[in-house]
C-alpha cells in the first residue's frame, strides 16, 4: 500500500470512529427524551388544582389527589436534612482537616461505602434501628433511612470542597489571631457555603425519589399527615403502588406524580449547579 | 493585669471543637459498624442453620422452610453483566465525546445536561416508564421472534439499568480520561497520529486500570438497583434459562417478600440476602476506589 | 453572599420548629393503623372512608398482603392486621396473649384470563391445577379443548400468573389445588407463599390483574372484585357436585354453608355446596383479645373493638356493592360473640 494510500484508510478509520462516538452520544438523547416527553405528556394533563390540594380517593372512585404525598415527601426530607447536614458538615470538616491519619482514612472508606449501600438495605436497617423499637411504622423512620443515605453525599461534598479551599485563607486567619474552631466556623465554612450547599441539593435529589427504604419504614397513608411518629404517604411510594395497580385513575394520578417528582429533582439539580457556580 | 479565664475560655472551646470533629469522624465509622453487625445478627438464624448451602441452593420455597439464594444470586450477576456490557460503549463514547472531541461549545453542554437529567431521574420512575413503554415493545419483539411474549424479564429490566448507570460510569469515565497527560496525547499527535490513533494508542492504554475501576463501581451500582427492576424482571423465583426469562435479583426478593416475611427463618434468610448484597457493594467500591488510586498515584 | 450560611441555618431552624410543633399536635385524636390482606382491599378501603365520614377516625389500612398483616401484628406495630388465610394451631400456639380471628366478609378467587375476542371458558380442577404446574402449556391444548367444545381456542401459550408476595388470596387458591390435585399436594403443597412451578409474579391482587390485563394468553387467579373492576374475563369452575359455576355474590354464599367452628377458622374451599362456587373464602380482621400491649391507652383498645365491631355490622351493608358477600347471619353472631371477648387488661370494653 501506499503513503498516500495508508494516510487515506487511516483517515477514514479516524473519522468513522469520530462518527460513531458521536452517533453513540447522539443516540443516549432519544431514549432521555423519549422518557421526558412521556412522562410530560401524561402527567401534565393531571396537573389540576385537585391533584395538589386533594386526598387520594378509595378504590374505584374518581378524582382526588396527591397532596399527602407531596406533604410527606417534604417532612421526609426535612427530617433526612437534619440528621445528615450536621453531622455531614462536621464529619467532612474533619476528614479535610486530618488527611492523613488513619483514622481519617478508614472514616473516608466508611463513608465511601455508605454511599454504596443499596437502598433497600437502608430500609431493612431502619426497620431494625428505629420501627421495632418505637413499635410502629413513622415518617422519623423513613427519614432516618433518607438521612442515612444522604449523609455520605454531604460529607464527600464537604470535604471535596474544602480541599479546595486556599490553606492561605486559613493561615491569614490564624495570623489575625482567630483561633481555630473560629476559623474554621466563621472563615473556611462560609467560603465553602456554595460547594456545601450544591453538595445538599444534590443530595436532597437524590433523596426524594428514593422509594425502597420507605417501603417498610413510612409504611404509606391514605390521610393527611403531619406528625412524625405516625406513618406518612410520600410521592415515590405513590408512584410504585398505584403505577402498578391495574386501576386507570390510580395510574393516571401516578402519572402525574412521577412529572412533579421529575420536576422537583431536576429543579433542585439545576439550583446546585447554579450555587455552585456562584 | 492578665486576666486568665477568656483564654482558658477559648481554650475550651477549641478542645470541645477539636474532639466534636473528632466525634465526628467517628460516628461515620460506628454507622458502618453497626449497620454491618445488625445484618449479620438478624441473619444469624439462617447463617446457622442453612449455612454455606445457602448459596449454592437453587430453591426458595418458604413453605417447606427451603431457602437456596441461587436464583437470586444469578439474576442480580446477569442484569448487572448485561447492563454493562450495554453501557460500556455509551459510556466510554460520552467520555471521549466530552472529554476529547467537544470539550466546550454547545453540543458539550447539551450533552452534559443531557446526562445530568438521566442521573436525576429516580428509579421508580424508570421502573414506571418501562412498564408502559419498554415492555408492551419487548413483548413484541418475542412475539415476532417467537418467544412467550411476557415482556417482562431479563433483558427488558438490563436495558433499563443500563440507562441508569450510563450517566455515573461517563463521568468516572470522563474523569479517568481527563487525567491523562496532555503531554503524551499532544506528542502522539504532533508524530502524526489521527485522533483516533492517539485514543486508542494513547489515552485506553493509559486510563485502562481507571476505566476498570470505573466499571467495577458502576457494577456495584447496578447490582443494588431495587424499584426498576422490582417492577421489570418479572418477579419468578427461579434460575433463568434466556435473556427473555423472568427472573429475581436479589433486591428485588427482598422488596417483594419482607413485608410478610412470618417465619424467623424466612425473614433471616431475606436479611442474609442483605447482608450478602452489602457486602458485595462494599468490596466492589473498595476494590474500585483502591484500583482509581493506585493508579493515580503511579501515573 | 456572606448571609448565605445564615439562610441555611434560619432555614434548618424552620424545619426543626415545623417538626416540633406538628410533631407535637393531634396527639389527642386516635388514629387506628391496619394492615394485611390485598384481597378485601377494595371493600375495606370503602368502609373506612365511610366510617371516617361518620366517626372522623382516621383508619390507615395499608393492602402488604396476608402475610405482611399477620408479620405487623405479632411485631405490634399496627392495631389489626387482616389476612385471608387462618394463622394455624401451631403457629398461634406462639403468641401469649391470642389472636382473635373476625371473619368480615366472603370472597370469591376468581381466574381471570387474557383471551382478545374468546367467550367465556370452563375448567375442570384438573386442567386448573395441570395448567398451574406447567402440564398444560397452550390454549388449545386437547384437555381444555373437550372441556370447551364450542369455543375455538387459540395457539397461545399459556401465562400463569402468580402472587409474589405473601398472600392469604394465594393460600385460599393453593389450599383448593391441594384439595382437588393430589399431584399439586406433594408437588407444592400450601400456603401464603408458595414454591410455584411456573409462571410470572406479579405484587398485590392488583399486581397480578394488571399482567393479566396486558399479557395475551394470560391467567391469574385474583380477588372477584379486581376483575369486575377491570372488566376482566372469568373462569367458570367445576365445583365438587359437577356444576360449572361462576363467582357472584350467591354461589359464594352458598359455599359458606357448612359448619363453621365457633373461632371461624376454616377452610372453605371446595365445598360440597351444591351450587356454590369452589374457591371461596373468609376473609378476618386480626386483633389480640388482650388490647392492653405496647403501652396502649384504653380508647385505643376501645376504637379498634368499636371499629371492628361496625365493619361486622352496619359496615357490612357495602359488601354487596363491591361483590363480597355478607357474612352469614350465623357466622355475624359468632363473629359478635368472639368481639365480645375482646378486653383491657381484664376491663370489658
Amino acid at each position: 500500500m501506499s503513503n498516500s494510500q495508508l494516510l487515506a484508510s487511516r483517515l477514514t478509520k479516524d473519522r468513522l470512529f469520530k462518527g460513531i462516538v458521536i452517533g453513540l452520544s447522539c443516540v443516549l438523547i432519544l431514549p432521555l427524551f423519549f422518557i421526558l416527553f412521556y412522562i410530560f405528556q401524561k402527567g401534565l394533563s393531571v396537573f389540576t388544582w385537585e391533584f395538589f390540594t386533594q386526598l387520594p380517593q378509595p378504590v374505584g372512585e374518581v378524582g382526588g389527589g396527591v397532596s399527602n404525598a407531596i406533604v410527606g415527601t417534604l417532612m421526609l426530607i426535612g427530617i433526612a436534612s437534619l440528621v445528615s447536614i450536621p453531622l455531614g458538615i462536621l464529619t467532612g470538616t474533619y476528614l479535610a482537616e486530618n488527611k492523613k491519619t488513619r483514622l481519617s482514612e478508614f472514616a473516608r472508606l466508611c463513608n465511601d461505602v455508605l454511599q454504596g449501600v443499596p437502598s433497600i438495605v437502608m430500609g431493612i436497617i431502619a426497620y431494625v434501628w428505629v420501627v421495632i423499637p418505637m413499635g410502629s411504622f413513622s415518617a422519623l423512620s423513613g427519614g432516618i433511612a433518607l438521612g442515612l443515605m444522604m449523609l455520605p453525599i454531604v460529607t464527600k461534598t464537604t470535604e471535596e470542597t474544602l480541599y479546595m479551599i486556599p490553606d492561605s485563607l486559613k493561615e491569614a486567619s490564624y495570623a489575625l489571631g482567630a483561633p481555630y474552631y473560629k476559623t474554621i466556623l466563621t472563615v473556611i465554612l462560609p467560603s465553602a457555603k456554595s460547594g456545601i450547599i450544591s453538595g445538599i441539593l444534590l443530595g436532597v435529589a437524590r433523596i426524594s425519589g428514593e422509594t425502597a427504604p420507605l417501603l417498610f419504614t413510612a409504611f404509606g397513608n391514605p390521610f393527611m399527615n403531619t406528625n412524625i411518629f405516625k406513618s406518612v404517604n410520600s410521592l415515590p411510594l405513590l408512584i410504585f403502588n398505584y403505577a402498578t395497580s391495574p386501576y386507570d385513575d390510580w395510574q393516571m394520578l401516578a402519572w402525574g406524580a412521577s412529572l412533579l417528582l421529575v420536576l422537583f429533582v431536576l429543579g433542585l439539580s439545576l439550583l446546585a449547579k447554579v450555587v455552585n457556580r456562584s | 493585669m492578665k486576666s486568665y479565664k477568656p483564654i482558658e475560655f477559648v481554650e475550651i472551646k477549641e478542645l470541645l471543637f477539636k474532639r466534636l470533629l473528632f466525634l465526628c469522624g467517628c460516628i461515620a465509622i460506628v454507622i458502618l459498624l453497626y449497620l454491618f453487625y445488625t445484618l449479620v445478627s438478624e441473619s444469624w438464624l439462617s447463617i446457622k442453620t442453612i449455612g454455606f448451602s445457602f448459596v449454592f441452593n437453587h430453591v426458595w420455597d418458604p413453605v417447606r422452610s427451603h431457602f437456596g439464594a441461587l436464583p437470586f444470586f444469578i439474576g442480580t450477576m446477569v442484569t448487572a453483566i448485561m447492563a454493562l456490557i450495554i453501557s460500556l460503549p455509551f459510556s466510554i463514547a460520552m467520555a471521549l465525546f466530552l472529554g476529547e472531541y467537544f470539550k466546550e461549545g454547545k453540543w458539550a453542554s447539551i450533552l452534559k445536561s443531557v446526562l445530568d437529567l438521566l442521573a436525576g431521574i429516580p428509579s421508580v420512575i424508570y421502573g414506571f416508564w418501562g412498564l408502559f413503554v419498554l415492555v408492551p415493545l419487548i413483548r413484541q419483539f418475542e412475539v415476532m421472534i417467537g418467544v412467550t411474549p411476557l415482556g417482562v424479564g431479563i433483558l427488558t429490566s438490563s436495558l433499563v439499568l443500563a440507562l441508569m448507570i450510563i450517566p455515573y460510569s461517563a463521568s468516572i469515565s470522563r474523569e479517568v480520561i481527563a487525567l491523562v497527560p496532555q503531554e503524551l496525547k499532544e506528542a502522539a499527535l504532533s508524530l502524526g497520529a489521527t485522533p483516533f490513533e492517539m485514543i486508542r494508542k494513547v489515552i485506553l492504554p493509559y486510563a485502562k486500570s481507571g476505566i476498570f475501576a470505573g466499571v467495577l463501581m458502576s457494577f456495584g451500582r447496578a447490582i443494588s438497583e431495587t424499584m426498576a427492576v422490582t417492577m421489570l424482571i418479572g418477579n419468578v423465583n427461579k434460575i433463568p434459562l434466556s435473556i427473555f426469562s423472568p427472573a429475581n435479583t436479589m433486591s428485588s426478593v427482598i422488596a417483594n417478600e419482607f413485608a410478610e416475611a412470618t417465619e424467623a427463618l424466612y425473614l433471616s434468610s431475606l436479611i442474609e440476602l442483605a447482608l450478602i448484597l452489602f457486602f458485595v457493594t462494599a468490596v466492589f467500591s473498595f476494590i474500585g476506589r483502591l484500583v482509581i488510586k493506585k493508579w493515580v498515584i503511579s501515573s | 453572599m456572606i448571609n448565605y450560611k445564615w439562610r441555611l441555618n434560619y432555614f434548618l431552624l424552620f424545619i426543626v420548629s415545623i417538626l416540633l410543633v406538628t410533631g407535637c399536635a393531634n396527639n389527642n385524636q386516635v388514629e387506628l393503623q391496619g394492615a394485611g390482606a390485598t384481597f378485601p382491599y377494595p371493600l375495606y378501603s370503602k368502609m373506612f372512608h365511610e366510617y371516617y365520614k361518620q366517626f372522623n377516625t382516621k383508619i390507615n389500612y395499608q393492602a402488604i398482603g396476608s402475610g405482611g398483616g399477620i408479620r405487623q401484628l405479632a411485631n405490634k406495630t399496627v392495631d389489626f392486621g387482616a389476612s385471608d388465610a387462618f394463622m394455624s394451631d401451631a403457629k398461634l400456639k406462639k403468641f401469649d396473649n391470642k389472636i382473635l380471628h373476625i371473619p368480615i366478609c366472603l370472597g370469591a378467587v376468581a381466574l381471570s384470563y387474557n383471551l382478545p375476542d374468546i367467550g367465556e371458558i370452563k375448567l375442570t380442577p384438573d386442567t386448573l391445577a395441570g395448567i398451574f404446574l406447567g402440564q398444560i402449556t397452550k390454549w388449545n391444548d386437547q384437555r381444555l379443548k373437550a372441556i370447551n367444545p364450542s369455543i375455538t381456542l387459540p395457539n397461545l401459550d399459556i401465562v400463569a400468573v402468580y402472587r409474589s408476595d405473601g398472600s392469604g388470596t394465594t393460600f385460599i387458591f393453593t389450599d383448593y389445588l391441594a384439595k382437588v390435585s393430589a399431584g399439586w399436594m406433594s408437588k407444592v403443597g400450601y400456603g401464603k407463599s408458595v414454591n410455584w412451578p411456573i409462571g410470572l409474579g406479579g405484587k398485590g391482587n392488583a399486581g397480578v390483574a394488571g399482567i393479566v390485563k396486558q399479557t395475551p394468553g394470560a391467567i391469574g387467579y385474583i380477588g372477584h372484585i379486581y376483575a369486575l373492576q377491570n372488566k376482566m374475563k372469568v373462569v367458570k369452575l367445576r365445583n365438587k357436585s359437577g356444576n360449572y359455576v361462576e363467582c357472584s355474590l350467591q354461589s359464594v354464599s352458598y359455599a359458606a354453608d357448612t359448619v363453621i367452628p365457633a373461632d371461624t377458622r376454616v377452610s372453605i374451599t371446595d365445598t360440597e355446596a351444591k351450587y356454590g362456587y369452589p374457591i371461596s373464602g373468609f376473609t378476618w380482621i386480626l386483633a389480640y383479645q388482650n388490647q392492653n400491649f405496647n403501652s396502649r391507652t384504653e380508647a385505643q383498645a376501645r376504637e379498634t373493638k368499636k371499629l371492628i365491631y361496625w365493619m361486622v355490622t352496619e359496615g357490612q351493608q357495602y359488601a354487596p356493592g363491591l361483590q363480597y358477600a355478607k357474612l352469614p347471619p350465623v357466622v355475624a353472631k359468632q363473629a359478635e360473640k368472639i368481639l365480645d371477648s375482646i378486653h383491657y387488661a381484664g376491663k370489658v370494653l
